[in-house]
């Protein structure tokens, strides 16, 4: 059956001005060896087209012939323009939630292919180190991801930073303090994600979405908490060795599940505590507003890991005692510091107190050991959310750094 | 015992990419257990030397390295063989540029004024274009004046750089008329050298080929035979060829012919660039 020629008309367009685009679009659903009729009225248009055909493959035959009509001629379709589809395969689905749409263990070539796309065969071979679907996966992040991107707030119109600061000056000396504290720890909180972010394989594009948000989320922490410590003129406190230490072993920990777990799910979630405690005890406006924002954020982060981590536990039995271990690795490695900065437990105190009187300071000192208590069995909860026992979840729990992350 | 060369192949460095394409190709005939090397000129008229004297069985000619190879063969009593060439290479022409508003509307108008062209030893964008117009009875240099872009002299033009040059001194009024080869007028309206419209073509040259596979008498044929077999086995359709294929820019191998080098040849003569015995005529040309 001899289908149907398709005439395209360019007008005045020449293909130094895109009439290619308009060829193409009439070529694409023709077969090699299909022609299609070229009308138009450019001047040089006989000439572009030949230099274009020879250009991409495929044949050109010019007429003047009054049986052709007003075409100058015809494109012969070549076979070279569709050859990058064969031996494509589709990579996955778009749709994470599609049967089959998250492949175990991608391979390499599809290197930076959008998940879903057709892949020409060959080109580069990224090596991505978390490229196995077991290790990274959780249908949690697609949800969570969308709840960060709807959740981003500005730092400079979401806290008053106007708001006045009444209480006494040494208050807001142990605010200064805890701010220091605080900003040091979501150093660690935006590196530790930052380094596993460029490791996964883009083909779990959601795993990457969350992480590169959590990077955004704890960007901005680091600047809330940098402008609230500067508010009233001070400088920033002390940066303890002790402090430093425990958060390096954050960094040190190569493996993405027990990085994972050891900031977000023993660390983040002991700051959502702390920041809950901010935002409820501080004496000023500005701090329990950017308390409450972060504190959200930082909930987030913990879901996620807990997401990841349950789901890895499940597909890989052994997980939770390379966890463990890490626990007590951590726990000797940090046997020789200091703990907790004394200057930021005595700031806690200071801070819930809001004011230097022993009756205050009582409260304060009270309200940091409720906050102690409440970090402690938080954590048990978690830690029994991934499976461990009653009495596991205890032992880990006290394991934990003294620094809170 | 006789140790044999593998078949050794002359190629031009206009581009670092040359030898990444000819790597390439090295492994690639090494699959197919044919051994392959390649040894890189800095001058087409050393490479073609260099040929003749055998230092290499095929040389990858620019159509004026063809011109020469085959001229310096027939004066030493030899002969040159075009094996295989480029998709891309056959019936090309050269266009003669001028902005749309000018005035100009006839070749016969560019007496007395400036046109640009590519380097001096641009097959496409000096030799074959300044022919046509001589032939037009407009003699270059005399009837109007010629303003050339050297880049890279000696590599025939390979380098883009030329032309694209000719044609920004078009768009910036400094010239009347540029000459380019065909498809660089559509990648330089695409890139945005020449604006929408800018221009329009005052002539076209007459059919040409570009490029080639040259041979020499005592090339050792059964070799040549399956080195051009296996040239113009290389499908497009592959995958792990296809990337050389288009760094190399083309489709497919064909056959090498040689009907497409005779406006050249005549432009060759014409402005006096080589000789009949292939010697170099054109006066202070780099060695």
């Amino acid at each position: 059956m001899t289908r149907e020629r398709t005439t395209v008309d360019l007008g005045a367009l020449g293909f130094d001005g895109g009439a290619d685009v308009l060829v193409k679009l009439a070529l694409a659903d023709r077969q090699v060896g299909d022609e299609i009729a070229v009308r138009g009225e450019h001047p040089d248009l006989a000439g572009h087209v030949a230099t274009w055909c020879r250009q991409q493959g495929h044949r050109w035959r010019s007429t003047d012939s009054p049986s052709d009509g007003d075409a100058i001629g015809f494109i012969e379709r070549g076979s070279a323009v569709s050859a990058r589809w064969i031996g494509a395969e589709r990579c996955g689905h778009a749709d994470p939630t599609t049967e089959g749409a998250i492949d175990a263990a991608p391979p390499a070539s599809w290197g930076l292919a959008a998940r879903g796309a057709a892949v020409e065969p060959g080109g580069p071979t990224p090596q991505f180190r978390l490229g196995v679907r077991e290790e990274v996966w959780t249908d949690r992040a697609a949800p969570l991801y969308a709840q960060a991107a709807a959740a981003q707030w500005d730092p400079a119109t979401a806290v008053d930073w106007s708001a006045p600061i009444e209480h006494d000056l040494r208050v807001e000396a142990a605010i200064v303090q805890v701010m220091t504290f605080l900003i040091e720890n979501e150093e660690a909180a935006l590196v530790v994600p930052a380094r596993f972010l460029g490791q996964i394989h883009p083909h779990f594009r959601e795993i990457q979405q969350f992480l590169a948000v959590t990077v955004a989320d704890e960007a901005r922490h680091i600047e809330v908490f940098s402008r609230r410590a500067t508010m009233s003129g001070h400088d920033l406190a002390l940066s303890t060795v002790g402090g430093r230490t425990s958060l390096q072993t954050l960094l040190d920990e190569p493996d993405y599940a027990t990085a994972s777990f050891l900031l977000s799910v023993m660390g983040e979630g002991t700051f959502v505590s702390l920041l809950g405690f901010l935002e409820r005890h501080a004496p000023d406006s500005s701090t329990r507003r950017i308390a409450h924002l972060t504190r959200a954020d930082e909930a987030r982060h913990v879901a996620f890991s807990l997401a990841h981590l349950e789901r890895h536990a499940h597909v890989e039995p052994d997980l939770r005692s390379r966890l463990a271990r890490a626990v007590e690795q951590r726990h000797r490695a940090l046997q020789g510091t200091a703990g907790l900065n004394e200057d930021v437990f005595d700031a806690l105190v200071v801070l819930a107190a809001g004011d230097i009187t022993p009756e205050r300071v009582r409260t304060g000192w009270q309200h940091v050991q409720a906050l102690q208590v409440e970090m402690s069995d938080a954590r048990r909860a978690r830690l029994a959310r991934l499976g461990f026992t009653a009495g596991e979840s205890e032992a880990l729990s006290s394991l934990h750094t003294r620094n809170f992350m | 015992m006789t140790i044999t060369r593998p078949f050794t192949l002359g190629a031009v460095a206009y581009d670092p990419k040359v030898v990444t394409i000819w790597e390439g190709f090295k492994d690639w005939f090494a699959t197919r257990d044919f051994a392959f090397d390649y040894v890189l000129y800095s001058s087409y008229e050393a490479q073609a030397e260099a040929h003749l004297a055998g230092d290499v069985d095929v040389t990858w000619d620019s159509p004026l390295a063809w011109v020469r190879t085959r001229r310096l063969a027939a004066a030493a009593g030899r002969e040159a063989r075009a094996v295989a060439m480029r998709d891309t290479d056959q019936n090309l022409t050269s266009v003669v540029l001028v902005r749309s508003a000018s005035d100009i509307i006839d070749v016969a108008q560019l007496a007395g004024r400036a046109v640009a062209t590519g380097a001096i030893d641009s097959p496409q964008a000096t030799l074959l274009p300044l022919a046509h117009l001589a032939d037009r009875g407009l003699d270059p240099g005399t009837s109007f004046t010629v303003r050339r872009f050297d880049v890279m002299v000696t590599k025939h033009g390979d380098h883009v750089g030329g032309e694209r040059d000719a044609v920004r001194a078009l768009m910036d009024g400094e010239v009347d008329a540029a000459c380019v080869i065909d498809g660089n007028q559509l990648l330089f309206a695409k890139e945005g050298t020449i604006a929408p419209d800018a221009v329009r073509v005052l002539s076209r040259t007459g059919v040409y080929d570009h490029c080639t596979m040259t041979v020499l008498d005592d090339a050792p044929r059964f070799i040549v035979e399956r080195f051009i077999e296996l040239l113009l086995s290389m499908s497009f359709d592959d995958p792990e060829v296809r990337p050389l294929l288009e760094l190399e820019g083309l489709r497919a191998w064909r056959p090498g012919r040689t009907s497409g080098y005779e406006l050249l040849e005549q432009a060759v003569d014409r402005l006096g660039f080589y000789g009949a015995d292939g010697t170099i005529l054109v006066e202070g040309y780099p060695r």
